[in-house]
């Protein structure tokens, strides 16, 4: 069906624009950013701060993201008087606001101090407001509220409850003691929360942020009894250059290496060599099910925000979870037992730092089965933000520094390990490896562009051998939960699934750089840092987990072989049914 | 206990008739506001697995309208008349009494459960200004200084 085209004018300019576009959308088609608070474009789009009010030739000012424009409308976005009221609607959110901008987690990186530099708002206290005194909530594993900074937007509230199908906050009470919180005064962590992090990279202030646990780091570096490891995921490089101005897509994989090294880590590993550890028993783990009569689908187990929502939400599919740990729990694990016994190091002595695109990694490193021997297979998960802050507070300048590559012994990794950061990854990276291992030939091409793409739920039917394999992705715990109903009621059915909790995959995880609403509206940063981790695969030389070489001496020298009793005691977990609410 | 199993009962009727219609949530509030005289933490979170709703939505909705009570009220519901007959007549100065009397703010009630206030508009007995109301009982002509032996008259009840 053809689009109808309308033609209106913005500020003298005229336009046009598909019938159904917004006269915000369409001022951006004429060069005109028209400020906007509450917006997040396909989330939250629900005209409440007033802030992209608009002159229409109505009666009142229009709120220009829920005004569809209309043919022969004509618009004015800068006249003095919506200057003025955009400049009051700031005065009177300041009005309420713990303005603790010199050390707030988000200067410089804040919606609601840029809009008041650009709108000209003066010291923000015209007004004096009710300060309510709210309790941080820092209870939780992953995330901190502050609701003294909260601008009410309702955009966490609208990821958590539309995109994620989880909803475990929304606004309580009315006029000034409206805030955004858990029901009955629950807290974040006695909630079903999946601690994915969205709302956090969502949130346009101060209000919600990462538990910052850097300061353990720090410790752990200044410690000289301690041996500490560190290794960054996949999807870290993807984004981490966007810190330090770094045009979003940029990979930094050798810049992050020396950096870290800067810092003071004894060794730095790479959590793609995790990936295609991960690989190795999770194709044997499928190509096992597949010929034993196992539980199938077989579902990935990556994402920690994943695993929660599926042991919380759809528990009949625990069964269907593949029992592998996640990458950086399987390199967690082997660098306490492997890497400890082959340096001759006391496993005690070692610290695990991981650096995740995830706020949710923050609370599966605590699980307690995640370890052995009493200890934890990681001892503290960082998020790129946390490094990027660590970078800059120890002096770095990683724009200059030169790139070197990671530690040997578990440093190396394949193409296949590296995609793991974008929705698909896993995916492709396990059918690389189960194909080959099945059929006993090469592959071709080991792209499979199937399962590429930022959809919501990718399906797809695979050859292997003599045999179609039927397959399905999924990103963002709304589209699993959609894809899952679809198999309770028996209408869909596959061999093996794919799901990451976050919207596009790691790439867009809870603990990635923090992205404007204003810059997403121009581009997708789930398709443009996605492109980084797709042209590291292509530019390596091994793609292939299973070619990895480091990973097969892992198997020559202490493994054994995938699935073997040695795996299943260290890289292998179980899972629980989880109530709804804790007390 | 019997009681609370019945009013349940009452409820998901409520709910399997209105489940499929959009905006259930307040009528199926309102209907639990009647049946319990509150919607607590127990009967939010039936209405959410009953609606399919999350209880962030129920308990948002429940905290936004005021006709919600989210606590239960007292067994004795003191409504003090504030419209404009008994307003003039001082009923403001009767309803500080009970606050100070009962230890308790106006919306409150008595950690004991006995007593609840409240402030409430027209009773229609402005020929008795000021007027309060205890359980339907109507309290006329009052002056705050026969608020003690009222309210330990209601104290004294034993059943």
């Amino acid at each position: 069906m053809e689009e109808k085209m309308i033609s209106l004018t913005i500020d003298g300019v005229q336009v046009q624009v598909p019938n159904g576009t917004t006269v915000l959308e369409a001022a951006r088609k004429a060069g005109i950013r028209i400020p906007t608070l509450c917006f997040l474009k396909g989330i939250n789009e629900i005209g409440a701060c007033r802030m992209c009010v608009v002159d229409s030739g109505a009666r009142a000012l229009q709120a220009s993201c829920v005004l569809p424009a209309a043919d022969g409308m004509v618009v004015k976005t800068n006249t003095p008087a919506i200057k003025e009221y955009r400049k009051n609607i700031l005065e009177l959110t300041l009005s309420t606001h713990k303005k603790e901008c010199l050390s707030c987690i988000r200067s410089q990186n804040c919606e609601l101090q840029k809009l008041c530099l650009e709108l000209g708002v003066e010291f923000g206290d015209k007004y004096e407001g009710i300060k309510n005194d709210y309790t941080i909530d820092d209870l939780s594993p992953s995330i901190v509220r502050d609701n003294n900074k909260c601008v009410l937007c309702r955009r966490c509230v609208s990821v958590c409850a539309h995109v994620q199908n989880i909803g475990v906050i929304g606004p309580v009470n009315r006029g000034f003691k409206t805030a955004i919180e858990s029901p009955w005064g629950f807290k974040l962590n006695q909630m079903a929360c999946i601690n994915c992090g969205q709302c956090i990279v969502n949130c346009p202030v101060g209000a919600l942020h990462e538990k910052d646990d850097t300061d353990e780091v720090w410790a752990l570096l200044a410690d000289p009894d301690k041996y500490v490891v560190v290794q960054p995921a996949p999807a870290v490089r993807a984004a981490l250059g966007e810190e330090f101005g770094f045009p979003m897509g940029t990979s930094v994989t050798g810049k992050m290496a020396s950096a870290l090294r800067r810092l003071g880590f004894d060794k730095v590993f790479d959590t793609d060599f995790g990936a295609d550890l991960t690989i190795m028993e999770e194709a044997t783990e499928l190509v096992e099910r597949i010929s034993n009569g196992g539980k199938l689908p077989m579902i990935t187990s990556c994402s920690p925000g994943w695993i929660k929502f599926c042991e919380t939400y759809y528990p009949d599919f625990i069964d269907n979870l593949s029992s592998c740990k996640s990458p950086h729990q399987m390199n967690g694990a082997m660098i306490k037992t492997y890497f400890a016994e082959k340096m001759n190091i006391d496993p005690h002595k070692i610290a695990v730092v991981s650096v995740m695109p995830c706020t949710a990694k923050k609370f599966e490193a605590k699980r307690p089965e995640m370890g052995h021997d009493g200890m934890a297979d990681v001892d503290v998960v960082i998020t790129t933000r946390e490094l990027a802050r660590m970078i800059k507070k120890a002096g770095i300048d990683f724009n200059a520094i030169p790139e070197s590559d990671f530690d040997s012994l578990m440093g190396e990794s394949t193409g296949a390990a590296v995609i793991f950061g974008a929705t698909g990854g896993v995916m492709e990276a396990a059918l690389r490896t189960a194909y080959e291992t099945i059929t006993g030939t090469k592959l071709k091409d080991v792209e499979f562009h199937e399962v590429r793409g930022i959809k919501g739920i990718k399906e797809a039917t695979i050859k292997i051998g003599d045999s179609d394999v039927s397959v399905a992705v999924a990103s963002g715990t709304g589209n699993a939960g959609k894809l899952l109903d679809e198999i309770r009621k028996g209408n869909k059915n596959y061999t093996f699934i794919e799901i990451m909790a976050c919207p596009g995959g790691c790439v867009n995880g809870g603990g990635q750089p923090i992205v404007s609403a204003q810059e997403k509206m121009d581009k997708d940063i789930r398709v443009e840092r996605a492109k980084a981790l797709y042209e590291e695969d292509r530019a390596k030389a091994l793609r292939k987990s299973h070619d990895n070489t480091e990973i097969k001496t892992l198997y020559t020298e202490y493994l054994g072989k995938p699935g073997g009793h040695k795996s299943h005691e260290l890289l292998h977990t179980h899972y629980q049914k989880r109530p709804l609410y804790t007390d | 206990m019997d009681q609370s199993k019945e009013k349940f009962a009452q409820l998901q009727e409520l709910i399997d008739s209105l489940k499929n219609q959009p905006g259930a949530l307040m009528p199926v509030l309102q209907g639990a506001q009647g049946i319990f005289g509150c919607v607590s933490e127990d009967v939010q979170k039936f209405i959410a697995e009953g609606l399919g709703v999350t209880l962030s939505e129920v308990y948002g909705v429940a905290t936004f309208y005021a006709q919600f009570s989210l606590h239960p009220k007292g067994k004795y519901l003191i409504s003090v008349c504030l419209g404009t007959a008994c307003y003039v007549k001082g009923s403001q100065t009767i309803l500080d009494k009970l606050s100070e009397v009962l230890e308790i703010p106006v919306g409150g009630t008595t950690p004991d459960g006995k007593f609840t206030l409240e402030a409430t508009r027209c009773l229609g007995a402005c020929g008795l200004a000021p007027v309060m109301m205890i359980n339907g009982e109507v309290y006329g002509r009052l002056t705050p200084d026969v608020i003690p032996g009222i309210i330990e008259k209601y104290r004294a009840k034993e059943d």
